[in-house]
């Protein structure tokens, strides 16, 4: 463990930066191609997933424990938008016998 | 003494109130007797204010409270009553109790009785506001309130469109006249950062940089509006609409005096700006001259007053600015008691016609309504100059003055003096001599009027002969008490002007030139309508051109009609055509449609599908990071 | 450090693939092993608790979640109709501007320290304990309700509106 600490701490912080970044748009994209909800709401998670990176890395870079409590709130969080957008989901696909997105241009005026 | 002052507006105040509220609870007798007693109350103690001013000579100012308080600018609500304003006082209230005591006899079939009451007080307390103020502001408070009363009273009759329309004219010319007056009040405070008299007329004399030219203009111009003088004359023969003791009082006796009074209080202004003192007197004589030759060919008793009113009131211009003060404010005096006799005679003869006002119809009535008959000739004979009646003396000291400053103005003055004479003696004639010419009702229902109608003309006739005697000039062995009176008023300003003294030789000349023009002028008129029994024709026939002319009043109306209401009808009606329908109405209505019709377009993006949602957030983040980054 | 950016690039290749993959089973697998990688890169940066949380909450309760729903709802492989040529080259081009415009404000930062752990302890369970329990009591309570409303959501919404129908 120790050795495997000692090998981060030279990467700089703008990789995590990078990375985060490149991942968050990773998901965005996923959400703008894809028509299947649970994909959709896959890509969500993906970018949830990023930003818990980007706050842990920040957290160890100063020195400051909030980040990571915050970390832990945000999959909290995540935990029960999950359930409740299944659970939508779900219903959707009760009602229409689809999850594709574009079946719900009802919201149409 | 001077904790009484404020009574003098406030009980014409109390009587508008109580006969105002209660002008259909209350009966006639009750409310005449509360209007023109409260008025009477008003005369007393302005008749003892008077006595007190006359025998220490100071004048008595009160304040009543702060009004208005802004930085180092005061305007206090208080009273001055000073020689000039206790004679107004006594006009006002005096004459003004006459014509109530009159209103009584002659209103007494009319429906809006207490109506009429009510607004007789109210104009009897702001005319004692305007000549009672201390400043400009107070002045000006009851200079817009007489307005409003004579607007009122104008209307009286409201239900007569042209009445009401008259009522309009004359609220609407005062108006301009207004403007100005508030403008050079304006000017005035920021001159002198203030508005009061004390504060303005003894800095006056050494004040430097201030505009006295345009301030008194513009006061002149307020002066214009409310006292009938050329170009805003108009609206004078057509307030003849209102009843007749409104015309004595208010067209002919005090509201349109008050231009002269005021300029004769701001003296001190005009003699410091020598421009505006021949403008006022070239107006002045130009009225005087122009009302008189409209005035020879009118037909209708009420006009005739009523344009003699404006010529007389071109006299008091005259005289203030050939710096006449004195002579003009003594004309005010006589002139209110006479124009106001002759206004209720003409009422009297209208009352006895049962509202005929049309002279064409009258004739003869010289031994039917004697009282009537010889209370006029007294007031004939004061307007014509004749001595030893009121007006003689107040316009001869005029005529006097004229001639020491301007040859040439004398001329026209004494003319214009000779054709007051012809019309007036014309309208004499044409209305107690010859033989009756209306239909025979008429000549049954010929009555002389009831005693508060007679008793008034009685007394105004007496003051009408006896009122020159207050000033007679030392010339004729005399004192001139007003003169001596006022001067404490006009101090300033005589230090200024130059004395004139002609010799007596040419003074008795000029008094000699006008009084045989004036009687020279009654024998013309005695046998062109007595013995020649010419009668002016009716409307339809053809006049001689000249005739035609004055008859027409020299189209004075037809040409504003034209100059002035037909052009700002035209932009008027360009403006609400195409300013107002398609300008702005346009742009409104534009933008209304525009937002619904961009919804329209707008509303076909929702197509409901969320992808397309979700990639316009993405742009609109995207502009929103790009936005930031290029800011900073 | 060559170990964060092996880790890494296999971050994004998983990612990509979650996105990319047609079988939506395929994609949820895909995206257990991305957060496999991300709780190495927890691990790496000695944040234990979050590694373990990462671990056990997400690949082990949510993702499963995922699996399960996809199971109920059964779908087959071509159901997911396809996107139009140009929007998904809009979609691209939308993320891909997206990630510029990012990369670009992080440019504007101009930090680029290394991270260096200051403190081992930072991440233990023992040192975090204290904080969420000190400073963030409050909120961890009431995150706690957040979850218990969410159940009664779910379990509501996915039970059949029997009295709408009577």
């Amino acid at each position: 463990m120790g050795s495997l600490t000692n090998t981060i701490q030279a990467v700089p912080l703008n990789h995590y930066i990078l990375l985060s970044t490149i991942i968050f748009s990773i998901g965005v994209m996923g959400v703008l191609l894809r028509r299947n909800a649970i994909v959709i709401f896959m890509s969500v998670e993906l970018m949830l997933n990023s930003v818990n990176l980007l706050l842990t890395a920040f957290s160890v870079y100063r020195g400051d424990a909030s980040g990571q409590v915050f970390v832990f709130f945000i999959m909290a969080l995540a935990a029960a938008e999950v359930a409740v957008g299944l659970a939508i989901i779900v219903m959707i696909y009760r009602n229409t016998n689809s999850i594709d997105i574009n079946v719900l241009n009802r919201l149409k005026w | 003494m001077d904790n009484y002052i404020w009574l003098i507006p406030v009980l014409p105040l109390a009587g508008f109130v109580i006969n105002g509220l209660g002008r259909n609870s209350l009966s006639k007798n009750i409310i005449g007797a509360i209007g023109s007693l409260l008025v009477l109350a008003a005369f007393g103690i302005s008749l003892a204010t008077f006595f007190q001013i006359r025998s220490t000579g100071a004048s008595i100012d009160v304040t009543l409270f702060n009004w208005i308080s802004v930085g180092s600018f005061n305007i206090s609500f208080s009273f001055l009553i000073d020689q000039l304003s206790s004679i107004m006082l006594l006009i006002i209230t005096g004459v003004g109790f006459l014509i109530h005591l009159y209103s009584i006899g002659y209103m007494h079939d009319d429906k809006g009785f207490g109506k009429f009451f009510a607004y007789l007080n109210l104009f009897v307390f702001f005319m004692l506001l305007l000549v009672m103020g201390s400043n400009y502001v107070i002045m000006f408070i009851g200079w817009e309130g007489v307005g409003l009363c004579s607007y009122l009273l104008i209307g009286f009759w409201y239900t007569n469109p042209s009445y009401a329309d008259a009522a309009k004219k004359a609220f609407i010319m005062n108006r301009i006249g207004d403007l100005g007056f508030l403008l050079g009040i304006f000017l005035l405070a920021s001159s002198f950062n203030s508005v009061a008299f004390a504060d303005i007329f003894p800095k006056a004399a050494s004040a430097a940089g201030v505009p006295f030219t345009l301030i008194t203009l513009l006061l002149f111009v307020g002066a214009v509006g409310k006292s009938a003088q050329l170009p805003l004359f108009t609206w004078l023969p057509d307030a003849m609409a209102g009843p007749t003791p409104v015309s004595a009082l208010i067209h002919a006796a005090t509201m349109v005096t008050a231009g002269v009074y005021m300029i004769a209080r701001s003296n001190i202004l005009f003699v410091l700006a020598p421009t505006t003192m021949h403008v006022v007197a070239i107006v002045g004589l130009a009225t005087a001259a122009f009302a008189a030759l409209i005035a020879i060919s009118q037909t209708d008793i009420k006009k005739v007053l009523a344009y003699s009113t404006v010529s007389q009131l071109g006299y008091m211009f005259l005289g203030l600015g050939m710096g006449a003060f004195t002579g003009a404010f003594f004309h005010v005096l006589t002139h209110a008691f006479f124009k106001a006799l002759l206004f209720l005679g003409a009422g009297s003869v209208i009352h006895a016609m049962g509202g005929e006002q049309d002279m064409r119809k009258m004739g003869g009535l010289k031994g039917k309504i004697k009282i009537t008959f010889w209370t006029m000739l007294i007031g004939t004979l004061a307007i014509s100059g004749i001595p030893p009646f009121a007006g003689f003396f107040s316009k001869d000291e005029i005529l006097a003055h004229t001639f020491e400053i301007s040859t040439s103005f004398y001329v026209i003055g004494v003319i214009t003096a000779g054709l007051t004479s012809f019309y007036m003696f014309r309208m004499m004639y044409l209305t107690f001599w010859g033989k009756f010419r209306g239909t025979h009702e008429q000549e049954h229902h010929v009555h002389e009027s009831p005693a508060s109608m007679t008793i008034p003309l009685i007394v105004l006739a007496i003051l009408s002969t006896i009122g020159g005697f207050i000033g007679i000039p030392e010339l004729m062995g005399g004192h001139h008490e007003l003169e001596h009176f006022l001067a404490p008023v006009f101090e300033g300003s005589n230090k200024l002007l130059l004395e004139h003294h002609p010799a007596a030789s040419t003074e008795w000349l000029l008094m000699g030139i006008s009084v045989g023009l004036a009687v020279i002028a009654l024998i013309y008129a005695y046998v062109k309508y007595v013995k020649n029994n010419h009668v002016p024709v009716a409307d339809g026939e053809e006049r001689p051109e000249l005739v035609k002319l004055s008859y027409h009043k020299f189209y004075v109306d037809e040409i504003y009609d034209t100059l002035i209401r037909k052009p700002l009808d035209a932009v008027s009606v360009f403006f609400y055509r195409v300013i107002e329908l398609s300008g702005i109405d346009g742009f409104v209505n534009g933008l209304g449609k525009g937002s619904i019709e961009t919804s329209k377009g707008l509303r076909l993006l929702q197509t409901g599908n969320v992808g397309f949602y979700i990639f316009m957030m993405v742009i609109g983040i995207i502009a929103i990071l790009v936005y930031s980054i290029f800011k900073i | 450090m060559s170990t964060f950016y092996f880790i890494a690039f296999l971050s994004i290749f998983f990612s990509i693939l979650v996105i990319s993959a047609k079988n939506p089973v395929h994609s949820i697998l895909y995206l257990i092993l991305t957060f496999f990688t991300f709780t190495i890169h927890y691990i790496l940066m000695n944040a234990q608790f979050l590694a373990i949380v990462n671990f056990i909450v997400y690949m082990g309760a949510i993702l499963v979640l995922f699996l399960y729903t996809l199971m109920l709802i059964n779908l087959n492989k071509e159901s997911e109709p396809v996107k139009p040529f140009m929007v998904k080259l809009a979609a691209v081009f939308g993320a891909g501007i997206l990630m510029v415009v990012l990369v670009a404000s992080l440019k504007s930062l101009g930090t680029s320290q290394p991270v260096v752990l200051k403190n081992p302890d930072l991440g233990l369970v023992k040192n975090l304990g204290k904080v969420l329990f000190n400073e963030f009591l409050l909120p961890f309570e009431v995150s706690s309700v957040l979850l218990l409303s969410a159940m009664v959501g779910a379990v509501l919404l996915a039970t059949k509106d029997t009295k709408a129908t009577i």
